[in-house]
């Protein structure tokens, strides 16, 4: 049989994959284990039992200087500023999105100039943020925002733009206005596509967010990260890694089952 | 039919031109209410051109599309309803909301949606309307989950409940089944005697024109000029009112010829 048609069952799927897993956590607890048995202070490739341990203190425990736990702050502070600027990016993406979509005289008076800011690497924006906007949470907020609403603008004015022009016709001929073909035919059909490039746009968000936080901050999960690096404490940036990609997981997962329930007509689930 | 009625669609001198190429040119017609006009003829010969000054689409280069007496704006409107061959319902919602939707846009301007006993009037129109087209048993299905035969009694049921002066068809069976284009042809003719429609229909189908059309045009170029196949636009070159004995008939050999040369 050819290599590609053998397609594996669902229990031996799942056993093949966590193969390389497997086998990467096996050749780092070897090296970990050599290096702490050459000197037991090594803090490059720390063993998973003093990560727990790292992970332990700063998920449970209350840090006497600021009166709070150290891994929930950081959490806390990082998840609000990626929501709001993400909830500004989606909700600045869905009135401008569409509106370049459905209506071509928006689209030649501000499809130029999205486009111009979405050549803009964002970074390197973000002193002009930082002086703008100070160096309090706005400025973050901002820069996830103007990372992130660009592409996903352009993106889904595409999408809009590109569905077919019958059923614009068509609405129009069953007696909808502009508004009304606007609500009931581009939005609805929009919205399964913007939680599909909010969930692309998620990893450039969370870049955006840890280099903001990396370089002025006093609380968030990336703030830490860079704190602790002059420490070269592994211990805790590995645990916070695993972290920030649980959470990044947990996202995406939740907007796939949110699109999945309230659009089942975009999934191909009614078939 | 009496010939002395009003017409509800009147082509006056139009043309329509986009920079030097012509596509149609003195087009003069009048359809009468009740009419049922099959409109045939070779790709490119305008037919779809033709179906679009209707449409309100676009609009003609020179001359007038006169409906009721009134020119038409290049816009569309809920007076002349439209199916076309496809994507001619809303995928997201179902063949119920689909039907809904013209009536909803109708009563409710701000929010297109329609609650409480408005609701319940114009959901006994759509169901009624989708009742007449056969798919009562299928309010809760969304299009994706429609065989393409569904989909465009659908399309017609969405059209219908807006009770439009004039009805478009755009080839509005080519993408089906054989045998399902038989069923949609005695829909189509049912739904056209019951409602007294006025209907419009472009197809690539002769027989089918002749089936189910009172009166047939066929739009080709009279002058050709083979240096510059864009110089001439195209026209109805024939235009048959058809009786019992013409359609008993069928096509005539020259047309027929005309769709094989094509084919």
């Amino acid at each position: 049989m050819r290599l590609v048609n053998i397609r594996p069952s669902r229990g031996p799927r799942i056993l093949i994959g966590a193969v390389p897993i497997a086998i990467a956590i096996v050749i780092y607890m070897v090296f970990s284990a050599a290096r702490s048995e050459a000197n037991p202070n090594d803090k490059v490739l720390p063993t998973f039992l003093a990560m727990a341990q790292a992970a332990w203190r700063l998920f449970t425990q209350v840090d006497p200087r600021t009166g709070e736990i150290t891994a929930l702050a950081d959490t806390t502070a990082s998840l609000w500023r990626l929501g709001i600027g993400v909830g500004i990016a989606t909700l600045s993406t869905l009135i401008i999105g569409i509106a370049l979509g459905v209506v071509p005289l928006v689209r030649a008076a501000l499809g130029p100039i999205v486009t111009i800011i979405a050549v803009i690497p964002p970074i390197a924006v973000l002193p002009i943020l930082f002086i703008a906007l100070g160096l309090g949470e706005a400025s973050k907020i901002a820069l996830i925002a103007i990372g992130i609403a660009p592409y996903m603008i352009r993106d889904l004015a595409g999408h809009v733009a590109g569905l077919p022009s019958e059923q614009f016709l068509k609405a129009q001929t069953l007696g909808a206005s502009t508004w009304q073909l606007t609500l009931r035919v581009a939005l609805p059909q929009a919205l399964p596509r913007l939680i599909d490039s909010l969930r692309l746009s998620m990893g450039p968000a969370w870049v955006f967010l840890i280099s903001a936080e990396a370089i002025a901050s006093d609380v968030g999960l990336g703030y830490r990260i860079f704190l602790v690096r002059r420490y070269l404490s592994m211990d805790i940036i590995l645990p916070y890694v695993a972290w920030i990609s649980l959470l990044a997981i947990l996202t995406d997962w939740a907007l796939l089952t949110i699109s999945r329930k309230a659009f089942p007509w975009a999934h191909g689930d009614a078939r | 039919m009496s010939p002395d009625t009003a017409p509800i669609l009147e082509f006056r001198d139009v043309w329509v031109e986009y920079g030097d190429k012509v596509v149609l040119e003195r087009v003069n017609l009048a359809i009468r209410p009740g009419e049922f006009v099959s409109v045939v003829g070779p790709s490119g010969a305008g037919k779809s051109t033709f179906l679009r000054l209707i449409l309100g689409q676009e609009g003609p280069s020179r001359g007038e599309v006169l409906l009721d007496g009134t020119p038409l704006a290049p816009e569309c409107s809920p007076d002349r309803g439209v199916v076309f061959q496809r994507y001619s319902v809303f995928p997201h919602l179902t063949a119920l909301g689909n039907v809904l939707f013209g009536l909803e846009c109708a009563h409710a301007p701000l929010t297109a949606r329609l609650f409480g006993t408005a609701r319940a009037r114009a959901r006994g129109e759509a169901v009624a309307m989708l009742e007449a087209v056969g798919l009562g048993h299928s309010l809760d299905v969304y299009p994706a989950q429609m065989s393409g035969g569904m989909q465009q009694r659908l399309a017609v049921a969405q059209a219908l409940v807006k009770h439009p002066r004039v009805l478009l068809l755009d080839e509005p069976f080519g993408a089906l089944d054989p045998g399902i284009r038989l069923d949609m042809h005695d829909l189509v003719g049912k739904l056209w005697q019951e409602h007294r429609l006025t209907v419009v229909m472009v197809t690539h189908d002769i027989n089918e024109a002749f089936k189910l059309g009172t009166r047939v045009l066929a739009f080709d170029k009279r002058r050709h000029d083979p240096h510059a196949p864009n110089r001439y636009g195209a026209t109805a070159v024939y235009d048959v009112t058809l009786d019992r004995k013409t359609r008993a008939a069928g096509p005539p050999a020259e047309l027929l010829a005309a769709a094989d040369a094509a084919a």
